[in-house]
């Protein structure tokens, strides 16, 4: 009778679960029923608020969110982890469904990783110290500065390939460091997505000021984030089918509107 | 006036009293030689006289001057008394020449040049010229010993201590360190050892201290100690020394 | 039993030692042979292998970041070159503020103590951040604000707290007795110091300072912490921009480059001791 109980039991949660995950995600994800997304450590505004994505505030909460409803997953099924940029790129099995941490999405990186459709374009922009606020927007102004960048990003490639500084750029392990760095004036300049650089100048070095973008549909480079995945992962089906309906729906730009409104006002980089 | 008088010294380590109350006259010229078991205080009592170690109680007398004052710089009394030391204490990275012309050079302010003609002369007089230029691990026993000899007459002491200084050689090697004794003693040093060599003793020592338990229980001439002793104590020691 | 054959030069004991020798070197060479094929051939059977080997051993990688990691290996050379003598010069004097006796000089001997208790007691990346970005922050002006001054520092203070204790036992190995004969002869204790215990001292303690030599090649890395693009930093960047650790496995071989002579070296200068000691 017990065994009965159980089976029966068994069987009605396994079914409601296929329901609720919707027909593109079923057997696909690490644990049935639900959708694992990792995300950095910590998770920096305006990305997610108060390192809390839980809560669904922050621009890839709000978007992980919506991505995890058109592929039928309720909120209560989403389950967050925390990974480093290594643990995504190692071989081996994975621990999230999909990992997202404004991963820029790069040919190179492709090869090892799948990536999404992309659900944000981000323009890069110049974070610069007080000492150095009063910097034209122009190249050949900007390779005078003595600049500093997180070494794990594509900010790394721009600085070597289009600012070309004149002086060696110094690298850090994350965006806290960069700020220590400018705080300590070693380093007057600094790239960061616009609205990390925005954040930073708002809240984190007073007198620092976001003197320029580079226009985000430039040729060689144009910096998407997409969700990061397990090379041959096949949720990236269902997940791109999701992200197209939020983009064609408009949802994606009003989420974005929502979350990420400061980025006009910003001069571009000539 | 003797060259050294002690009165009195008493050295303690700890709850130990190692010399308990010395008293003792070396004159000028003069082979002292103490004898006594191991323990007995005399390797301390050396290591008072030039100052290695403070004393208690008491008062050491060079040449009248008390050496003893409490707060007196050490270092002037030690360069004008020479020791030598049972295991040699040659300075390993150094070849015997410039063991012996270290002290001169850093405490008579001579210069190398200066100082090695003297230093050379001396070697040739103990027989240690084609010695000169090796590491102290290139020398035998016998050699380093002599080698340490000379390093302290180096600095033309007044009074020599040497403590148990054949003790650690071989039989054979002893005889060459106790030629340089000898010698030395012709040549009219003050000379104070602590020794096991009874047969050097008897035959080289002008006076002869028997240590026991850190005070002198007998002296006087070889004659008189090695043929004739009072004490008991000094008997029953020789009983075993000299079988 | 007369050995027949001791004009032929051989004795029977060395022909059997020989056939030992023989039967020894056949095992060994069976044993590691057997190892080598195991490694080889199961290694690549195991079901992640591929992965692995893309993420990790990725030929075309390596030949591709390998120039670029020798030039960001000449910062850390550079800094390793500043920085070793400034350590041991630094190590030396903290050990013999740490051994002084004068009373009037007691509070270096405090000094002494605090600062091995400190640099050996925090972990040396924690100094390297609080120095290299803590002393700047207080407001200097550049250059003397740069991270390689004040990182290069942090090892500096870390690495002489180390030294400086090695250098100490060093002092304590020199027997007692060697200061006796020195004072007797007349010499100052800082004379017996300068030129009876330390020669001998530092002589007897440079096997354990190699190895020290040989650690710090390596922590100089912890400087890409706070900004300069060496070798550590350097592979980070490219690891992230080709999703590949390859160009990690670039960054040990040449670090094994430089530090495998340094320690094979080590090995034979304590051999050498080992040996003048008997």
């Amino acid at each position: 009778m017990k065994k009965m109980v159980y089976l029966t039991t068994g069987l009605m949660v396994t079914a409601s679960s296929a329901m609720a995950a919707g027909h593109c995600a079923a057997g696909l994800t690490l644990e049935e029923g639900q959708l694992t997304i990792a995300t950095g450590n910590p998770a920096y505004y305006p990305w997610v608020l108060d390192d809390d994505p839980e809560s669904g505030e922050g621009f890839e909460a709000a978007v992980a969110y919506a991505i995890a409803g058109e592929m039928g997953f309720a909120d209560e099924d989403v389950v967050w982890v925390r990974s480093s940029f290594d643990e995504a790129i190692q071989p081996g099995a994975k621990n999230f469904d999909f990992n997202m941490q404004q991963y820029s999405i790069t040919p190179e990186r492709d090869e090892v990783v799948d990536f999404s459709l992309p659900y944000y374009t981000a323009p890069m922009a110049v974070l610069v110290s007080p000492g150095a606020v009063d910097t034209e927007p122009t190249l050949e102004a900007l390779k005078t500065l003595k600049w500093g960048a997180v070494g794990t990003t594509t900010a790394v490639p721009k600085l070597e390939n289009v600012i070309q500084p004149e002086n060696d750029p110094l690298l850090y392990g994350d965006n806290a460091d960069v700020n220590a760095a400018m705080s300590a004036n070693q380093i007057d300049a600094a790239l960061f997505d616009l609205p990390t650089a925005l954040f930073l100048s708002a809240v984190m070095i007073e007198g620092s000021a976001v003197i320029g973008q580079f226009a985000s549909d430039e040729s060689d480079n144009p910096d998407q984030f997409g969700l990061l995945m397990e090379d041959g992962n096949p949720l990236k089906a269902c997940v791109d089918e999701a992200i197209t309906s939020l983009t064609e729906s408009g949802e994606l730009a009003a989420i974005e509107a929502q979350w990420l409104q400061d980025a006009t006002g910003v001069p571009v980089i000539e | 006036m003797a060259k050294l008088e002690l009165r009195g010294v008493v050295k303690r380590f700890g709850t130990a009293t190692v010399c308990d109350g010395i008293d003792l006259d070396v004159e000028e010229g003069q082979m002292v030689c103490l004898i006594g078991a191991s323990g007995g205080g005399k390797s301390t009592l050396l290591r008072c006289i030039n100052l290695l170690e403070p004393i208690e109680d008491g008062a050491i007398y060079l040449e009248g001057a008390d050496i003893t004052v409490p707060g007196l710089d050490p270092q002037i009394v030690r360069s004008r008394i020479g020791m030598v030391f049972q295991s040699y204490n040659l300075f390993p990275h150094m070849t015997a020449l410039e063991n012996a012309m270290l002290a001169p050079r850093l405490v008579r302010n001579r210069t190398r040049e200066d100082v090695r003609p003297d230093i050379e002369t001396l070697f040739t007089r103990f027989g240690l010229a084609d010695r000169m230029n090796n590491y102290p691990d290139q020398l035998s026993g016998g050699q380093q010993q002599r080698v340490a000899i000379v390093r302290a007459l180096a600095m033309r002491p007044e009074l020599m201590l040497f403590d148990e200084i054949t003790s650690a050689l071989d039989p054979q090697l002893v005889g060459e360190v106790l030629d340089v004794l000898l010698q030395l003693k012709h040549e009219g040093m003050t000379m104070i050892l602590a020794t096991h060599e009874m047969e050097f003793a008897r035959q080289a020592a002008d006076k002869v201290c028997f240590l026991k338990d850190g005070r002198i229980i007998e002296e006087g001439p070889p004659s008189a100690i090695f043929v004739a002793p009072h004490h008991q104590a000094t008997q029953d020691f020789l009983a075993r020394a000299l079988k | 039993m007369k050995d027949g054959n001791a004009a032929a030069g051989l004795t029977r004991r060395q022909r059997y030692e020989a056939a030992q020798r023989k039967r020894s070197i056949l095992i060994a060479a069976a044993s590691t042979l057997l190892v080598g094929l195991a490694i080889f051939i199961l290694v690549p059977l195991t079901p992640g292998w591929d992965r692995v080997k893309r993420s990790f051993f990725d030929i075309d990688t390596l030949v591709e970041t390998f120039p670029r990691l020798l030039d960001a290996f000449t910062i850390n050379v550079m800094i390793f070159l500043w920085s070793a003598p400034a350590i041991a010069i630094l190590g030396l004097l903290i050990a013999l503020a740490r051994d002084t006796r004068s009373p009037a000089l007691f509070p270096l001997r405090i000094f002494g103590a605090a600062f091995t208790d400190v640099f050996r007691g925090i972990p040396v990346i924690l100094t390297v951040y609080l120095i290299g970005f803590g002393i700047p922050g207080l407001g200097l002006p550049r250059p003397w604000n740069s991270p390689y001054i004040w990182g290069s520092l942090a090892l500096i203070l870390t690495y002489s707290a180390y030294v400086a204790e090695i250098f100490r036992s060093g002092i304590d190995s020199v027997h007692h007795s060697q200061r006796s004969a020195a004072l007797s002869l007349g010499l100052t204790e800082r004379q017996v110091t300068r030129y009876v215990v330390l020669p001998q001292a530092i002589r007897n303690v440079v096997p354990a300072q190699m190895n020290m030599l040989i650690a710090l090649q390596k922590d100089v890395s912890l400087l890409s912490f706070i900004g300069p693009v060496e070798i550590f930093r350097q592979a980070g960047v490219f690891k992230s921009l080709l999703a590949n650790f390859t160009p990690y496995v670039g960054a040990a071989i040449i670090f094994l480059m430089v530090t495998i002579p340094a320690t094979r070296y080590a090995d034979y200068l304590m051999a050498k001791q080992r040996q003048e000691r008997r």
